[in-house]
């Protein structure tokens, strides 16, 4: 398969860390360790998965850790507030993070500006709106919230799959499935190999940017809602910065940051690999937590190297099968 | 004039199609005739009009006046996907499909079979395989299509085209970058598209392709409509004369009788030199105080000729002297160290910067060559500016203004400063005429000729013969991307250079292209 190198990568450094993990804690590989690492980062991959989508197709989005903040302080304000029932206020939220993407798409068409500058700007509106609302912590006690927090699927050894990581693997299966077997899919790769061909081809390029803007802001919603769960709060300050990690997380999962390749199997990857970091530094116990940045800042900087340096090898070597032409 | 009237509506037509930029006007009042089943080929120059009638037709901009009929129904194509709806479809030299995605998923994006809204993948393969089957083209179409030659690619775009009930086919110079085996399979695809019944035009600069597959030309000059003519009955010579606009009767020399000067020391040579599918190995002798013109067809090697000599490409064949040691060329910097210059054919892309001053021009390239550790002082540089806008009569002479405000024959002249402040052997000028005024031209001639009378060695291209026959002391004919033929003394004459071009030659060709 044409993806399959830079996720084999991904997927090697994962079993040989995870290895090297369980030589030195023997508890390490447990259904435990592995069930928590998919709840703890489960909103980072609900929207790692939406990064996805946008840099596959030659774009960036660097409002959605603004947007999860928002979310976690509209989500907290709605319930405890004014009292609206949770399940609406997820969709008014998600709604509206719709209504959000779809503008920066259409932004970005219509205006011909750079992603990075519009979801810079929306980066700092949707972050300024959440400190409008509230500046302070809400904790949230809606019983919703305590019914998903108990809720797990038991696995055997004592794991527990919550709810949010349930959610977190469906979101990267539906994620993966609109990618590879859709025409929408085909429609985000062909649009990061060359915006000006993709026109010329008949694909609607402004519609499919309003969209991929707009998937990529409604999952952000979610990782919000996902996020307010795992906290049971709301708090302005929530998830700085995890529009880096998200990005950190995509590439580290072998899709190229200027477009055109890439996986959602590579960002899941990419997700469990930053785990992975960090439940080491747990177990250790002295080390401190801000190794898991320094380690993913290494593996960011190895696997741009390896890119560039994939690319320059299949620029060397040119077309390869010009010899398979029958006349 | 045409066969339209006798076999009913052609498949496209086009009547008095006129385009302005502004105040060019890129097209008057042309008019087309495509019949189905037919390859067409569509000649011109540069700047003759061939891409703007094709993105005129194609909606790809709007056109000032004319109508473009489909079969005898007028259509008023407003872009690019309007015209492949209408069953237009261009295919242009670079190829206009994903060389990230797989094969199948280029000839089917926007289209694919779905089930449930599921790419049907397996379906998809199953169907571009047997859709390229048709065209002889057994490949993996799972692989991404960048893994594939340029021919592959094309046939791609083609077939993608053609599946989408394209009528009409317009290629822009896909043999450009092809070899000789791969021209062949496209022209048998386009062969076959043509029994079809499809329409195919076919842009091109290699003449010999013309003849071997066009049925019928258009040429435009200038543009204008210059004629249509059916191969077989348009001789080479004829068709060169129509795409340049010479008429042999008018091809009074005007060569000074003060040109007869001896040829100086050689200055630099080269032997064997080429580059493969880029320049055939040429042999060049430079010598001082000598003009030597390239002439050629567009396409023909000229510029490729040019950039070789000077280190912009790298040769992989032969061998350089200067002054009688063996040099290497092997960038633009090495050829500057050596004492070469050039002044390329796209003035305002690779020559002048436009935001920079006359003076920071001028100097630039002396400044290279010196290296940045030892700067030109300002008095220097204003010294340098001054005396090369009296010299070559720079207007408005002030180094302080920023060149982009001058007009092109001065900034031809601004770039011919920049390389002889440093002190060149052997200088080489890209179309130095193109797109400068009437005076000023005839001053850049003159200038040549002093430079020459100098004691420069000068490698001159152009388009325009009587300019090349005017200055040259010697001429190398191009054409196919290989040097054909030398003229010498008094055989030089525009009569002579254009036997050369048109001497049909395959093997010319085939050098050019292997």
């Amino acid at each position: 398969m044409r993806r399959l190198p830079p996720v084999a990568i991904t997927a090697i450094v994962f079993v040989v860390g995870f290895a090297l993990c369980t030589a030195q804690f023997p508890n390490f590989a447990s259904t435990r360790v592995a069930a928590n690492l998919l709840t703890d980062n489960a909103f980072l991959g609900i929207v790692a998965t939406g990064m996805t989508f946008v840099i596959i197709s030659g774009g960036i989005d660097l409002s959605v850790g603004s947007v999860i903040g928002f979310t976690t302080v509209f989500v907290a304000l709605a319930i405890e507030r004014l009292g609206v029932p949770p399940l609406v206020a997820f969709a008014a939220i998600l709604l509206l993070c719709a209504a959000f993407g779809a503008a920066m798409g259409a932004i970005i068409h219509v205006f011909d500006m750079p992603p990075f500058i519009v979801t810079l700007a929306g980066m700092f509106l949707a972050r300024g709106a959440s400190f409008l609302m509230s500046t302070e912590s809400t904790p949230i006690s809606a019983p919703l919230y305590s019914t998903v927090s108990d809720f797990a699927l038991r696995l055997p050894g004592g794991g527990r799959l919550t709810s949010i990581a349930l959610i977190m693997l469906a979101v990267v299966a539906a994620g993966a499935v609109l990618l590879h077997f859709t025409r929408f899919g085909a429609n985000v790769y062909a649009l990061g190999g060359s915006r000006a061909t993709t026109a010329l081809m008949g694909i609607p390029v402004g519609s499919m940017t309003v969209r991929i803007y707009m998937l990529s802001s409604v999952l952000a919603g979610l990782a919000g809602i996902v996020f307010s769960f795992y906290t049971a709060a709301g708090y302005s300050l929530s998830a700085v910065g995890v529009e880096l990690d998200s990005i950190a997380t995509v590439v580290i999962g072998g899709t190229l940051l200027t477009g055109g390749q890439g996986s959602v199997v590579g960002t899941l990857l990419g997700v469990l690999i930053q785990g992975l970091i960090q439940t080491y530094i747990n177990f250790d116990g002295t080390l401190s937590s801000w190794w898991t940045k320094i380690v993913t800042g290494i593996l960011l900087f190895a696997f741009i190297a390896l890119q560039q340096a994939m690319l320059g090898i299949a620029r060397r070597a040119g077309p390869r099968k010009a010899g398979v032409l029958k006349s | 004039m045409n066969a339209a009237s006798d076999l009913g509506p052609a498949l496209l037509e086009v009547r008095g199609l006129s385009k302005s930029f502004g105040t060019l006007r890129a097209l008057q009042e042309v008019d087309f005739t495509l019949q189905a089943g037919e390859i067409h080929a569509l000649l011109g120059e540069n700047g003759a009009g061939k891409s703007t009638l094709i993105k005129a037709v194609t909606g790809v901009f709007p056109r000032d006046a004319g109508i473009v009929r489909l079969s005898g129904t007028e259509v008023a194509l407003r872009s690019a996907k309007a015209a492949v709806d209408a069953g237009i479809a261009t295919v242009y030299q670079e190829v206009n499909l994903l060389l990230n995605l797989s094969v199948a998923q280029n000839l089917y994006l926007g289209r694919q079979p779905t089930r449930l809204g599921l790419v049907r993948e397996a379906e998809m393969r199953r169907n571009a395989t047997a859709l390229l089957a048709e065209f002889d083209l057994h490949i993996d179409v799972a692989e991404p299509l960048g893994n594939y030659s340029v021919a592959v690619q094309h046939i791609a775009a083609i077939a993608r085209a053609v599946d989408q009930s394209a009528r009409v086919l317009i290629l822009d110079e896909p043999t450009a970058s092809l070899d000789r085996h791969e021209v062949e399979i496209l022209f048998a695809v386009m062969r076959k598209l043509a029994t079809r019944g499809i329409g195919v035009v076919f842009v091109t600069h290699f003449l010999d392709q013309v003849y071997e597959i066009c049925d019928r030309i258009t040429v435009l000059r200038n543009g204008r409509l210059i004629g249509e003519r059916k191969t077989a009955e348009l001789p080479r010579i004829e068709l060169i004369r129509m795409m340049l606009g010479r008429e042999l009767a008018e091809t009074t020399s005007e060569r000074a009788a003060a040109q007869v000067r001896q040829a100086g020391e050689l200055c630099a040579r080269f032997e064997g030199y080429g580059k493969a599918g880029y320049v055939a190995p040429f042999d060049l002798a430079l010598r001082r105080g000598e003009v030597v013109g390239l002439a050629g067809l567009l396409g023909s090697g000229r510029t490729e000729t040019a950039r070789l000599v000077f280190g912009a490409e790298r040769a992989d064949s032969g061998s350089a002297t200067v002054d009688g040691k063996p040099v290497r060329l092997q960038s633009p910097r090495d050829a500057v160290a050596h004492g070469f210059g050039y002044c390329p054919e796209e003035r305002k892309t690779e020559g002048i910067i436009a935001d920079l001053t006359v003076r920071e021009n001028i100097v630039l390239a002396l400044q290279a060559k010196r290296g940045l550790a030892k700067p030109l002082s300002r008095s220097e540089q204003d010294e340098i500016s001054m005396r090369f806008i009296r010299l070559l009569d720079i207007r408005p002479p002030e180094p302080e203004r920023p060149i982009g405000l001058l007009s092109g024959g001065n900034q031809q002249k601004v770039l011919l400063a920049r390389w002889l402040a440093t002190a060149p052997r052997v200088l080489v000028l890209d179309e130095p005429t193109r797109g400068i005024d009437v005076g000023a031209h005839a001053e850049i001639i003159r200038l040549i000729r002093e430079l020459c009378n100098d004691g420069l060695a000068l490698l001159v291209i152009s388009s325009e013969l009587d300019e090349i026959v005017t200055y040259s002391d010697r001429v190398i004919v191009l054409r196919d991307r290989a040097h054909v033929d030398e003229l010498e003394g008094e055989a030089i004459d525009i009569c002579n250079i254009l036997a050369a071009i048109a001497a049909s030659s395959t093997i010319g060709a085939e050098a050019g292209q292997a």
